[in-house]
């Protein structure tokens, strides 16, 4: 081996196949024969899975069922360094951890990882409902590869850190969700691998729990040992890591210390998630009545964008085409959180309550989302459209689009903001009154 | 703070990983096994323990259903139907055939589906994948050794001598873990690619009970029709299982077709294996 590096990457790729619609066309229209061709036709569909010809693997062939997940990604990480990996959703970020934890093996090129690795893609793995929590302490750090000597070593230390040493020996079924996470991450936090790589782990807990996890990260990377960490929060890779890489459509865009990059994608990052449109009106959501052309966020200038920052106006913008007089239409934003969790709709008032039909042709309708109101994270829109005459839903599109917000304000990017995180979906700033109230004045019962 | 190493801890420093394409054939890692051996442990621990989780008999259930299935067989073929037995009391006859056969059915349904049962897992965590297929031959003997003690009872009761043919015994033994386990390579790596295996698993299962001497004695069988049951290489274990504890003549022409047939499952489902298991992921 030629170097002394943790990790060395070396042109790696990974290729997918996806599904094609192509048997429909070039099918014979015959059923028979078509269901005795089945077998033959799924038994090449299955195989091709995971072969590939030497043109598709040259990238020769643009075949359309080709998804090439990372493309020619190579770098190489020093032992003890820290590095971010940052990058929108479907970058290929955990597509390169499965690859790096041995989960799949790439499609060409290699990796050199020198030293112990241990890999934390999702919290409480192996862990079973049946066994008592001293029980999934044991078969949880077995699974990510520790030995039972270092578990017993370690065990006092894990129960105390989840601080559930009251339950040890309860089945985790009987657990709190809270309780069985803090456990399982109590585990993670004590391996001692030379070389840990981390995916969003941290979105778990409350906020003071999270404080610990993100305090025992940076601890391990102060005693030396390398640290991936993938994110979606800046500004825990900022502060954990020395060095981030941005990864854009299986590539490295850029590679520079962390607070550069993660600059970078705020501000440079491509909209193409955070706006979409339907330039052939035919294959625009919608019917005959109405139908879908785009659907953006928009800052204060009406540019689209795809990072905002908590202290400015966001806008959800839609542009539809109404297409039949005398119809009345109501379109509504929903607005989920990365978990999945849906914060608020919210309805084009006008029409909804007057019930006045619109001309036929283009609208666009913008929601302005008040500053200092969402949390920070990435957040989706969902739109749909009501019709109101025919109680009817035209299109529902859900998840269309998606955006991050950034919290960029004091107690966040501040010294102070490690002490709290604070939790919650949405962050609203409030009006706040606080009054002195002298001791002598508080009267008791 | 911990600053010196103990000596007979794994050493990292000299662990080297090459994560390549998949392109070359090779045999599962059993170094690298080797250092997972704790987690074969409690993963055998743990279906133990789930299997008889929250039921007052708890691991007595491991006596009684092996028991429950000799009686039933005793009572239906050597009561009822009348099946020979060699000249051996039907209990006696079952018994030794019924626990391996058992054994042997639960490693193969268990081992062959494995894998695809186990998707979401696989997909979160790396370790070696051939713990799940080696978790049901390893986990099942705790059941067997119990069932032994069924076995020995049986011999017991009846006065059964120790015979002399008792000598094969530990290759029988090993035979018994070593056909199901190649079995449930093949299969388990087919099923992740084509699920259709998990189906035809399913009827084979149902059917290959009637294709081992359990319930009838093989010297049933007519002799033109010998040479191709005995292709079923369980055929050899559980005649072998019967010529040892029972005394009837050891059938060698079984006996070293199933062994046969096993390294060469064995040796070609490693192969096999060991390249499906890193890709399963992507064609799960």
């Amino acid at each position: 081996m030629p170097s002394s590096k943790a990790i060395v990457v070396e042109n790696l790729s990974k290729l997918y196949r996806l599904g094609t619609p192509a048997d429909l066309t070039t099918e014979v229209s015959n059923p028979v024969i078509r269901l005795l061709k089945k077998p033959i036709n799924n038994f090449r569909k299955y195989r091709s899975l995971y072969t590939f010809t030497e043109q598709e693997l040259a990238g020769q062939t643009a075949g359309r069922d080709l998804l090439w997940a990372l493309r020619d990604i190579s770098f190489d990480v020093e032992p003890g360094q820290a590095v971010g990996l940052v990058g929108a959703n479907g970058a290929g970020k955990s597509t390169l951890l499965k690859i790096l934890s041995r989960i799949t093996p790439p499609t060409l090129g290699r990796i050199v990882i020198r030293g112990r690795v241990s890999c934390l893609i999702e919290v409480g793995t192996g862990f079973h409902p049946e066994l008592t929590g001293r029980e999934n302490i044991y078969m949880s750090a077995t699974i990510l590869g520790m030995r039972k000597v270092e578990v017993d070593r370690k065990l006092d230390e894990i129960i105390d850190f989840a601080g559930i040493s009251a339950f040890i020996d309860t089945p985790v079924k009987r657990y709190s969700s809270g309780m069985s996470v803090r456990l399982a991450f109590g585990v993670m936090a004590n391996l001692e691998p030379e070389i840990l790589i981390v995916d969003e782990v941290l979105a778990v807990g409350d906020a003071e729990f999270q404080r610990k996890c993100l305090n025992k990260m940076s601890g391990i990377g102060k005693e030396g040992r390398t640290v991936l960490f993938v994110s979606h929060n800046m500004a825990a890779v900022t502060r954990l890591c020395d060095r981030a890489l941005l990864i854009r459509n299986g590539q490295i865009a850029m590679d520079s210390t962390a607070e550069e990059v993660v600059h970078e994608h705020i501000a440079g990052g491509r909209s193409d998630t955070a706006s979409r449109e339907w330039p052939d009106i035919n294959l625009a959501p919608g019917n005959d009545s109405v139908r879908l052309r785009a659907v953006r966020v928009i800052g204060r200038s009406g540019a689209a964008l795809s990072a905002v920052r908590r202290s400015e106006v966001v806008g959800l913008q839609l542009s539809y085409d109404v297409l039949e007089p005398q119809q009345v239409f109501s379109p509504f934003f929903t607005l989920a959180s990365d978990s999945g969790l849906e914060l608020f709709s919210t309805a084009d008032p006008d029409a909804g309550s007057t019930q006045v039909p619109r001309q036929p042709g283009r609208y666009i309708s913008t929601a302005w989302m008040p500053a200092n109101f969402l949390a920070d994270g990435c957040h989706y829109v969902g739109v749909t459209m009501r019709s109101m005459r025919t109680q009817s839903r035209p299109f529902a599109e859900r998840d269309c689009i998606a955006f991050t917000v950034v919290d960029d304000s004091e107690h966040v990017l501040g010294a102070s903001w490690w002490e709290g995180r604070l939790s919650g979906v949405v962050r609203p700033t409030l009006d706040w009154t606080t009054e002195y109230v002298p001791q002598n004045m508080v009267i008791e019962g | 703070m911990q600053v010196v190493r103990n000596m007979s801890q794994y050493h990292p420093e000299n662990q080297i990983t090459v994560i390549d394409p998949v392109r070359r054939w090779g045999f599962p890692d059993l170094l690298e096994l080797f250092h997972y051996r704790d987690l074969i442990y409690f993963m055998v621990w743990r279906n133990m323990k789930v299997a008889y989780a929250q039921s007052i008999g708890g691991f007595a259930w491991a006596f009684v259903q092996p028991a429950l299935q000799v009686l039933i067989f005793s009572l239906v073929f050597g009561g009822l139907l009348q099946l020979g037995s060699d000249g051996v009391p039907y209990p006696l006859f079952s018994a030794v055939a019924v626990i391996p056969w058992t054994y042997m059915a639960m490693v193969m349904n268990v081992g062959s589906s494995s894998l695809v049962n186990n998707a979401g897992m696989l997909g979160k965590v790396y370790f070696p994948r051939l713990i799940y297929i080696l978790n049901p031959a390893i986990g099942g003997l705790l059941e067997f050794g119990i069932a032994v003690i069924l076995i020995i009872v049986v011999l017991l009761y009846y006065g059964q001598p120790l015979t002399q043919q008792a000598f094969l015994l530990p290759l029988v033994f090993v035979l018994m873990i070593a056909v199901p386990f190649s079995v449930s390579l093949w299969m388990a790596s087919l099923t992740i690619r084509f699920r259709d295996f998990q189906i035809v698993m399913g009827h084979l299962m149902r059917a290959l009970i009637y294709f081992v001497p359990v319930m009838y004695s093989s010297s049933e069988i007519s002799p033109e029709w010998r040479s191709l049951y005995i292709i079923n290489p369980l055929v050899g274990v559980i005649e072998g299982y019967r010529a040892c504890l029972l005394g009837s003549p050891i059938f060698w022409d079984s006996l070293t077709y199933s062994i046969g047939i096993t390294i060469f499952l064995l040796i070609t489902g490693a192969l096999y294996f060991r390249r499906m298991e890193r890709i399963i992921v992507d064609v799960i």
